[in-house]
């Protein structure tokens, strides 16, 4: 094993074994993986070149779909409260692809804002249905049909969607990778070419559009599972510029960004409020300044940089040596 | 002129604004004849070009392809039929490297959408490297096309067009950006690599010694009309067309 994949290897192992040592990172690092996951959706967007300012709406679509799974069979299963809940977001996500693919930069981005803050007002105003900006609870699921107390109940949701994240992190990375997902980022550097190669740049986006969904719809489900409890705030505009804001902070250029980021964010959010409640979100906002500044690769993209230099450098010391 | 008819365009016509960019243009492409589109700036060669790939709809008349008509397919539909195009200024995907502009194309072509297979992987890669070699860019495979020379820049662009196996290629001054020094040596590499992959080509062109050396036939644009078609050896020697077209170019 390289040492480029060695470090991340170890941090997953720890991030799995936190909780063992000490079993109050639990729910954090559940809420945090499951924030990484809607951010690997936008980072998808971002390898074509495209900002979604409203990607809440999945993640809100899909925990809205699994709250009223829980209702109307008066509590859930918690894999099918995830499958609807994808399978949800995949539904809203093609609705809304085939329009927004049409367009491109920050008219993507805006409708795509648009489309979030319509489904922001449907949530808050039909309080009936949704229970308004209450929201609605979601009653602790079974698991596999077992009833579950709440400790082992919380271990088993941290660690699925820790298997989720590994599963959906290396398809994402497959993806990307792929014919397609190398079509998705000419739409960033010349999607006129793509055109003349006989492909539908819409198309390929809108594949890369629903993916994104389905990360969203995966990420909204756990989330709301983990919280117990769905309102619109999972769909308000601060929480796509969330996810923005944490994809910038790990890094677009992979898929391991996504949850660097979410960690990184997670836990400044959490202990910087415990320990400077008036000031956590200038913090972050530094943070992300001096992130934009002197890494624009992100978190990620700074390892990469490093292990990079750590390869070339022995190479360069051979050459000079057989000089 | 013989061989089987592979593009008509029929009383073809584009205006934009008050600019006459082509006016009734009546012109047969071939197979197996390249043919080069001479004339001055503004003439409306490159607006052809555009027009038989899709790119403009002509206010009237019509383009055939292969026996159908074609004029209002869209360029990636046209690319499906077997209409490529390379182009003046190199569209390549410059965060991609010259191999991997190359297996974007053949995967486009070979329809590979399996969305976990990897690029590297897919079977036309051999074909690839093997398209490079004719080229004459095998050992810039790896490199990132951002990095290359316009010359280089040039070839890839047109193997990229080569990639989707078209069975006519459209050029928009294949050697314009690239070095006097350079002209005949790539355009040698062009002409072969086009030969060898059956590819019929259309070809705009200023020099009028690559157009000499390379066409099968020659049409003369200006002010968006063909005003004479025919081979080489007519056309360049006719006055009409020394004055008006060779003799500014020279």
């Amino acid at each position: 094993m390289s040492l480029r994949t060695f470090l991340p290897a170890v941090l997953v192992a720890l991030v799995a074994v936190l909780p063992m040592m000490a079993p109050t990172t639990q729910v954090l690092l559940t809420l945090a993986l499951a924030k990484g996951l809607p951010v690997l959706g936008v980072i998808v967007l971002l390898h074509a070149g495209q900002v979604s300012f409203g990607h809440a709406l999945f993640f809100g679509v899909s925990a809205y779909a699994a709250a009223f799974l829980a209702r109307v069979y008066g509590g859930g299963e918690l894999i099918s409260m995830v499958a609807v809940g994808v399978l949800a977001a995949v539904a809203v996500g093609l609705v809304v692809g085939i329009f927004v693919v049409r367009y491109r930069h920050i008219f993507f981005g805006m409708l795509n804002l648009a489309f979030s803050m319509i489904f922001f007002s449907v949530l808050e105003k039909f309080y009936y249905l949704t229970g308004g900006s209450d929201g609605l609870p979601v009653p602790r699921p079974t698991v596999a049909g077992f009833d579950m107390e709440r400790a082992g109940f919380e271990t088993v949701l941290f660690y699925l969607t820790l298997a989720l994240c590994l599963v959906a992190a290396w398809a994402t990375h497959r993806f990307l990778c792929s014919p397609i997902g190398n079509m998705m980022r000419t739409i960033k550097t010349n999607e006129l070419r793509l055109e003349y190669l006989g492909v539908s740049a819409r198309g390929v986006l809108l594949v890369g559009y629903l993916i994104s969904a389905v990360l969203c719809g995966i990420g909204g489900a756990l989330m709301a599972v983990a919280q117990g409890v769905v309102t619109p705030e999972y769909v308000w505009w601060v929480r796509s510029g969330e996810f923005v804001f944490i994809a910038i902070l790990g890094g677009s250029g992979s898929v391991s960004g996504a949850f660097v980021g979410a960690l990184i964010y997670e836990a400044v959010r959490t202990y910087a409020s415990a320990f400077a409640n008036d000031i956590w979100k200038m913090v972050l906002g530094v943070v992300l300044l001096g992130v934009i500044l002197y890494a624009p690769a992100g978190v990620a993209g700074l390892y990469a940089q490093v292990m990079d230099r750590c390869r070339t450098r022995p190479a360069n010391k051979t050459v000079d040596e057989d000089q | 002129m013989t061989g089987r008819v592979l593009m008509e365009a029929k009383g073809v016509d584009i205006r934009f604004g008050g600019v006459v960019a082509a006016h009734e243009i009546n012109i047969q492409i071939h197979e197996g004849h390249n043919l080069a589109i001479i004339g001055p700036n503004g003439a409306g060669k490159t607006t052809f070009l555009n027009i038989c790939t899709g790119y403009l709809k002509p206010h009237s008349g019509q383009i055939f392809f292969d026996g159908a008509d074609v004029t209002k397919l869209q360029p990636r539909h046209l690319v499906r039929k077997g209409v490529a195009r390379a182009f003046q200024i190199p569209q390549l995907f410059t965060e991609h490297t010259v191999l991997e502009n190359l297996l974007i194309a053949a995967a486009a072509q070979s329809r590979r959408w399996a969305p976990f297979v990897p690029m590297q992987r897919i079977p036309e890669r051999d074909m690839m490297v093997e398209l490079l070699g004719m080229v004459k860019c095998s050992h810039i495979a790896d490199r990132p096309v951002s990095e290359l020379p316009e010359g280089q820049r040039k070839l890839i662009d047109i193997a990229i067009a080569l990639a989707l196996k078209p069975k006519l290629l459209f050029m928009d001054e294949p050697t314009s950006g690239v070095a006097s020094s350079e002209k005949f040596e790539v355009l040698d590499i062009i002409a072969n690599a086009l030969t060898e992959a059956k590819v019929t080509a259309v070809f705009v062109e200023h020099d009028i010694g690559i157009v000499e050396r390379f066409a099968d036939e020659v049409a003369v644009w200006n002010r968006g009309e063909v005003t004479f078609h025919g081979t080489p050896g007519d056309i360049l020697s006719h006055p009409d067309v020394i004055r008006d077209v060779i003799g500014e170019e020279v």
